[in-house]
C-alpha cells in the first residue's frame, strides 16, 4: 500500500520503518489564554513505535488528541500521508486509519467483549441501517466477514476465554486489552494508545508490551503512544518525543533521549553526584 | 449416510448454535449402528496408518477432526484428514525423516499435532508427545533422553523451549512450528512451518509417493507404534515404547468393551504426553472411525465441552471435583425456591438415581418422579456441565470420594472407573456397565490377565504390555519378568465376592508404624481429599509412632465459604492460616480418624497432628508430577523442618520456601504457622482385633 520511500531502513530487529507517515508542523494549541503546546514539530514513520513522553501536565495527551482530530491546533499543519490535512472531524480522521485507546478505558460495559471488539469496525461497514437492523442480504454476509476479522484479533490478543462476557465484567487489564483489540479491529494504519499501562501490574505490563509489539511486527502498524513508565517505554519504542510545559525538550532514540541533559534535567530529574 | 459435511469451514453464523450439529449428531447415531460391525477386526490393520487409510475409505465424508479456532468449530473429514496426513509425512520425508527417527511433538491438543504423529509413522520414525508444560530442565532430559531428531511445536513458546535446549541437546536437526505467530524474525535455516512441509511434501508428490508406499508397508504388529514418558512419580522419567500391536490391540479390546462406534464425539483436551489421550484421541479413533474435538484453549475447555457435548469422556477426579464445587456454589447463591427445588430432587436422585442406571428393580413412582426430576434438575444441570450426550465416562488416576461418584451417577450418567498406566497402554482393569462402584476399580479388561503376589502388589499381562524402556534394560527387567507379567507398583487385592479388583496405596508407599502396625499414606490422604474444602494431603508415618499430615486448603471451597462469612483474606497464605479454616479441618480429621479407626488394618494411621501449609503444592517447584501426584519424598525434604515440628509437639513454626514462578524465576516466601492435634479415637477396635 505505501511506497516504500527512498529513506526507509531497516531496525535491527529486523523490522523495515519506512517514510514518514505523519508530520507534525509547528503545532501551537491554545485554550483560551493557556497555551498547551508550544511550536512543536515531529514526525512519525511508517512501522516505527513512536513515543510520546513527559511529567504531568507536559501536553502529551493534548497532542494525542491533535493527531487523533480530537483538537484542532492554533497554529501549525498536520500531515498526513503527504498530504495537509484539512480540518476534520473525529470519526473523517477515523476512517483515514487512525484508530486509538483511551487513558480511562472507554467500552461499552453492558456489551460483551465480541460486540464492543465489532463496533471497530464501523468505518468499515457499507449496508445500510436498515439491512442491518432486520440483517438480512448484503449485512448478513457483511457481519461474516467483520467477524472473522474480529476473530482473528481475538485469537491474536488471546481472549478467547471472554469472548461473550460482558466487559463490565472484567479486571482492568483485560479491559484495556480488549480495548486494543477494538482499535485494532478499525484495521488502523495509525495507532494511538494513550497511557496503555497505567495502573497495571507487572505482568499486565508485561504482557500488553508483547502485544504491542506482537502489533507493530505481525500487522505492520504504526504506533504512537503516550507513556509513564520510562522502563516500557525505553524499551518498546524506536524514536521517543520529550515534552515539558508543552515545549518539545528531546527527540530522538531512547539512547539519545536518556543521555540528553535536557532531558535528564527536566524529567527524570538531575542526578546527584 | 455420511456426507453430512459439519458447518463450513468459514461459515460464521451470528449465533453460533451447536444445536443444529446436535441434532445431526442424533441422526449419525441412530443411523451409525449396523457400521460398528464394519469395526470388527481384519486383515492388514496392523498399524494406525493402516487404520486411517481404511477410515479414509469408509468414512470419507464423516466428521474426523474439530478444533474451535477463531470462534467456530473448524472440521476436517476423514478424507481431508487423510490427505493432510499424507501430505506432512510426504514433507518429512523430503526433510530426510529416516526409519527408527524419534520426532517429538510438544503442543496443546489441535489435530495438526495427531497428524504429524500419525504422519511420522507412516514414514516410519516414532513419534515422541511431551509435556508442554514441562520446565526446561524437564524437557531438555527427556529431549536428551529420546534422542529426536525432529521436533514438532505447537508455538513459538515451545520453539523458544526448545532452541534453549538445543545448547546441550545436540542431536535435534529440524525444528517445525504450527502456529507461525511471532516467528518471522527467527533463524529459519533449520526451523519451518508445518504449512510449509505439507506443502513441499505435495510438491514432491511424485519424487516420493512411492518411498512412502514403501514405508507404510513395512509397519508391522511389532513396530514401535509411539514412545511415552512415565509422569516419573520418583526419579526422572522413563520412555516407554509401545508397539502397534500394544495400541492396536487395545484400542480394539477397549472399544469392544464399552461398544464404542463410530459416532462417539470425544473432545481432546488431555495432555498429548500421556497415555489415556495418545490411546483414547489416536487409538481409539482411528479404531473407531470417531470423530476427536480439540478445545479453543486450555482456559475454555468447559465452554468448549458444552459446544461439543461428548458421548465418551474421560477426567480425572479433580475435574469431575471442580464441576461439583462450582456447581454448589453457584447453587449456594440461587433463590430460595430454586435451592428448595434443588435439593429435593438431587436427594431423590440419591436415592434411586444410580439403581435406575444400574438397571436394578426402582417403583414406578420413584421412576416418575425421577423423570420429574430429569426435566427440572437433572437435564439441565447436566446440560450446564457439558454431559448431556455422555454415554460412557471414565474416571482414573486417583481415588473418586464415593459422594462426588455417587452425585454423578445419579444424574444418569454413566461415570465409570478404570485402573491403568502406561506401561500397559492404559487398561488394566475396568468397570463394566451395571457393576459400577466407587471403592472398586473394575474387573480385568479383555484379554488382561491379572495376578496378586504375596506381598499384596498387582501384576498384570496383556496385549498392552509395553515393550521396553527406552535404552534402559536394568529398568524393564526390573519392571518386566520373563514371561511378560508387569509389576505395576500398586498394593490391592481380588475383592472375592464380586471379582472387582480393589487398589489400597503404592505398594512402596505401605510400610509399617514404629509399633508394627500397617501404614498405607493413600488411603488416609483419599479419605481428608473427599472434603470438598482439602485439596491435597500428604500422611507421613511410615516408622514413626504416630500419623502425621499436611493440608492444602482449596482455594475456590474454602475462598467461597470466607466470603459468605465475611472473613477478608489477602492471599492464599493468609486464608490457610485463619484459625477458622484450621478449625474446620481439624474436625474433617477427626472425622476422618472416626471412619479410620472402624477399619481393622488400618486403624493406626489416624493423624495425630497436621500443619495447613502455606502454599499449594505444585510440579513447577517439583513438588508434584505434571499428572498432579504427589511426590512425597520431595515434599518429606523440602518441608523438613516443618515435619521434625510436627513430630516435636511444637504449636507454632516460623518457615521459608522457596517458590518457582512459571516463568522459571524463583522466589522465596515466609510464613508463621500454626500447628495442630486432632481428635483421635481410642484404640479399642484395634485391641479388640488383636
Amino acid at each position: 500500500m505505501n511506497v516504500m520511500s527512498p529513506d526507509s531502513y531497516v531496525t535491527a530487529d529486523g523490522r523495515t520503518i519506512g517514510g514518514t507517515l505523519m508530520e507534525m508542523k509547528n503545532i501551537t494549541l491554545r485554550f483560551g489564554g493557556v497555551v498547551a503546546i508550544k511550536d512543536i514539530s515531529f514526525d512519525i514513520r511508517e512501522g516505527e513505535i513512536r513515543a510520546i513522553i513527559g511529567p504531568n501536565g507536559a501536553g502529551k495527551s493534548s497532542m494525542l488528541n491533535v493527531i487523533s482530530g480530537f483538537y484542532v491546533p492554533s497554529d501549525g499543519d498536520v500531515w498526513f500521508d503527504g498530504a495537509i490535512r484539512p480540518k476534520m472531524r473525529p470519526y473523517q480522521v477515523a476512517r483515514q486509519g487512525i484508530a486509538r485507546t483511551f487513558q480511562n478505558i472507554a467500552l461499552f460495559e453492558g456489551m460483551s467483549v465480541l460486540d464492543n471488539i465489532m463496533t471497530g469496525r464501523l468505518t468499515k461497514m457499507k449496508s445500510n441501517m436498515l439491512s442491518q437492523a432486520i440483517w438480512w442480504g448484503k449485512a448478513q454476509k457483511e457481519e461474516t466477514e467483520h467477524r472473522e476479522k474480529v476473530e482473528n484479533i481475538i485469537d491474536f490478543l488471546e481472549i478467547q476465554t471472554i469472548r461473550k462476557t460482558p466487559v463490565g465484567n472484567l479486571p482492568y487489564g483485560l479491559k484495556k486489552r480488549v480495548e486494543l483489540a477494538r482499535a485494532l479491529a478499525a484495521e488502523p494504519r495509525l495507532l494511538l494508545l494513550d497511557e496503555p499501562m497505567a495502573g497495571m501490574n507487572v505482568e499486565e505490563k508485561e504482557d500488553m508490551s508483547r502485544f504491542i509489539l506482537d502489533v507493530n511486527d505481525e500487522f505492520g502498524t504504526t504506533i504512537a503512544l503516550i507513556e509513564h513508565d520510562m522502563g516500557v517505554v525505553m524499551d518498546l519504542s524506536d524514536r521517543v518525543v520529550v515534552m515539558d510545559y508543552g515545549r518539545k525538550i528531546g527527540d530522538g532514540t531512547p539512547d539519545e533521549v536518556r543521555n540528553d541533559q535536557k532531558v535528564i534535567d527536566a524529567y527524570l530529574g538531575v542526578s546527584h553526584d | 449416510m455420511f456426507d453430512l459435511k459439519d458447518q463450513s469451514r468459514h461459515g460464521w453464523t451470528k449465533a453460533d448454535s451447536y444445536k443444529s450439529r446436535d441434532r445431526q449428531s442424533r441422526a449419525l447415531v441412530q443411523g451409525g449402528l449396523d457400521l460398528i460391525t464394519l469395526a470388527q477386526p481384519r486383515g492388514g490393520l496392523v498399524s494406525v496408518p493402516a487404520l486411517l487409510a481404511r477410515n479414509a475409505r469408509e468414512f470419507g465424508n464423516a466428521p474426523a477432526f474439530r478444533e474451535k479456532e477463531y470462534g467456530i468449530w473448524q472440521s476436517w473429514t476423514w478424507a481431508e484428514a487423510a490427505e493432510e496426513i499424507r501430505a506432512i509425512a510426504l514433507g518429512f520425508l523430503a526433510l530426510g525423516m529416516e526409519p527408527g527417527d524419534h520426532v517429538a511433538v510438544i503442543g496443546r491438543n489441535r489435530p495438526s499435532l495427531y497428524w504429524t504423529m500419525v504422519a511420522a509413522q507412516m514414514a516410519g520414525a516414532v513419534p515422541v508427545p511431551l509435556y508442554q508444560d514441562a520446565v526446561a530442565d524437564e524437557m531438555e532430559y527427556v529431549l536428551d533422553n529420546c534422542g529426536a531428531r525432529f521436533v514438532i511445536c505447537g508455538d513459538q513458546e515451545q520453539v523458544d523451549k526448545v532452541i534453549d535446549a538445543q545448547e546441550t541437546v545436540q542431536h535435534i536437526e529440524h525444528v517445525i512450528y504450527v502456529d507461525k505467530r511471532g516467528m518471522r524474525k527467527y533463524d529459519h535455516s533449520h526451523l519451518n512451518a508445518l504449512a510449509d512441509i505439507s506443502a513441499e511434501g505435495r510438491a514432491a508428490h511424485s519424487r516420493l509417493e512411492d518411498e512412502l508406499d514403501r514405508r507404510i508397508a513395512a509397519l508391522d504388529y511389532d513396530s514401535t507404534a509411539v514412545m511415552l514418558y512415565t509422569s516419573g512419580t520418583t526419579g526422572r522419567p522413563k520412555g516407554v515404547v509401545l508397539s502397534n500391536r500394544n495400541v492396536v490391540e487395545t484400542a480394539r479390546n477397549s472399544s469392544e468393551f464399552d461398544h464404542l462406534g463410530p459416532n462417539e464425539e470425544i473432545l481432546a483436551y488431555l495432555p498429548m504426553a500421556w497415555v489415556g489421550d495418545f490411546i483414547f484421541s489416536v487409538g481409539q479413533q482411528m479404531w473407531c472411525g470417531f470423530c476427536v474435538n480439540c478445545p479453543e484453549s486450555a482456559e475454555t475447555m468447559m465452554t468448549d465441552l458444552r459446544e461439543i457435548g461428548p458421548t465418551y469422556y474421560f477426567a480425572p477426579p479433580r475435574i469431575f471435583e471442580t464441576q461439583l464445587t462450582n456447581v454448589m456454589i453457584r447453587m449456594e447463591d440461587s433463590g430460595r425456591f430454586k435451592k428448595k427445588l434443588f435439593d429435593y430432587y438431587m436427594a431423590h436422585a440419591r436415592k434411586v438415581g444410580s439403581d435406575i442406571l444400574d438397571g436394578k428393580p426402582v417403583s414406578f413412582v420413584d421412576r416418575l418422579q425421577y423423570k420429574m426430576g430429569d426435566l427440572f434438575i437433572y437435564g439441565p444441570l447436566k446440560n450446564t456441565l457439558g454431559l448431556s450426550r455422555v454415554r460412557i465416562g471414565y474416571t482414573a488416576g486417583e481415588a473418586i470420594g464415593p459422594e462426588l461418584f455417587d452425585f454423578y451417577r445419579s444424574l444418569g450418567i454413566n461415570l465409570k472407573q478404570l485402573y491403568g498406566q502406561t506401561e500397559a497402554t492404559v487398561f488394566i482393569t475396568q468397570q463394566p456397565d451395571g457393576e459400577v462402584r466407587s471403592d472398586t476399580v473394575g474387573v480385568p479388561s479383555p484379554g488382561v490377565e491379572v495376578k496378586i503376589d504375596d506381598s499384596g502388589e498387582v501384576f498384570y499381562r496383556s496385549p498392552g504390555t509395553f515393550v521396553e524402556y527406552y535404552n534402559n534394560p536394568t529398568s524393564t527387567a526390573g519392571t518386566k519378568d520373563a514371561e511378560g507379567w508387569v509389576a505395576t507398583g500398586d498394593a490391592g487385592f481380588i475383592e472375592k465376592s464380586s471379582g472387582h479388583l480393589r487398589i489400597i496405596d503404592r505398594a512402596k508407599d505401605v510400610g509399617k508404624m514404629a509399633d508394627g502396625r500397617m501404614f498405607a499414606p493413600k488411603f488416609v490422604e483419599n479419605k481428608l481429599k473427599f472434603f470438598p474444602n482439602i485439596l491435597e494431603a500428604v500422611v507421613f508415618g511410615n516408622g514413626r509412632d504416630m500419623c502425621t499430615a499436611f493440608i492444602n486448603i482449596d482455594l475456590t471451597a474454602v475462598g467461597n465459604w470466607a466470603e459468605r462469612n465475611n472473613i477478608a483474606y489477602a492471599s492464599y497464605q493468609e486464608l490457610a492460616g485463619h484459625p477458622q479454616v484450621l478449625d474446620t479441618i481439624q474436625q474433617h480429621i477427626s472425622e476422618v480418624n472416626n471412619s479410620i479407626a472402624q477399619d481393622e488394618m488400618l486403624s493406626g494411621c489416624q493423624v495425630h497432628r497436621f500443619i495447613v501449609l502455606h502454599k499449594e503444592l505444585d510440579a513447577d517447584d517439583g513438588e508434584m508430577t505434571r499428572t498432579r501426584k504427589v511426590r512425597r519424598n520431595v515434599v518429606e525434604e523440602k518441608y523438613s523442618d516443618l515435619l521434625d515440628a510436627l513430630y516435636a509437639g511444637e504449636s507454632s513454626i516460623y518457615t521459608e520456601t522457596e517458590v518457582t514462578y512459571e516463568d522459571g524465576r524463583k522466589g522465596s516466601i515466609s510464613a508463621t504457622l500454626e500447628l495442630r492435634d486432632a481428635a483421635i479415637q481410642s484404640g479399642t477396635t484395634r485391641m479388640a482385633a488383636e
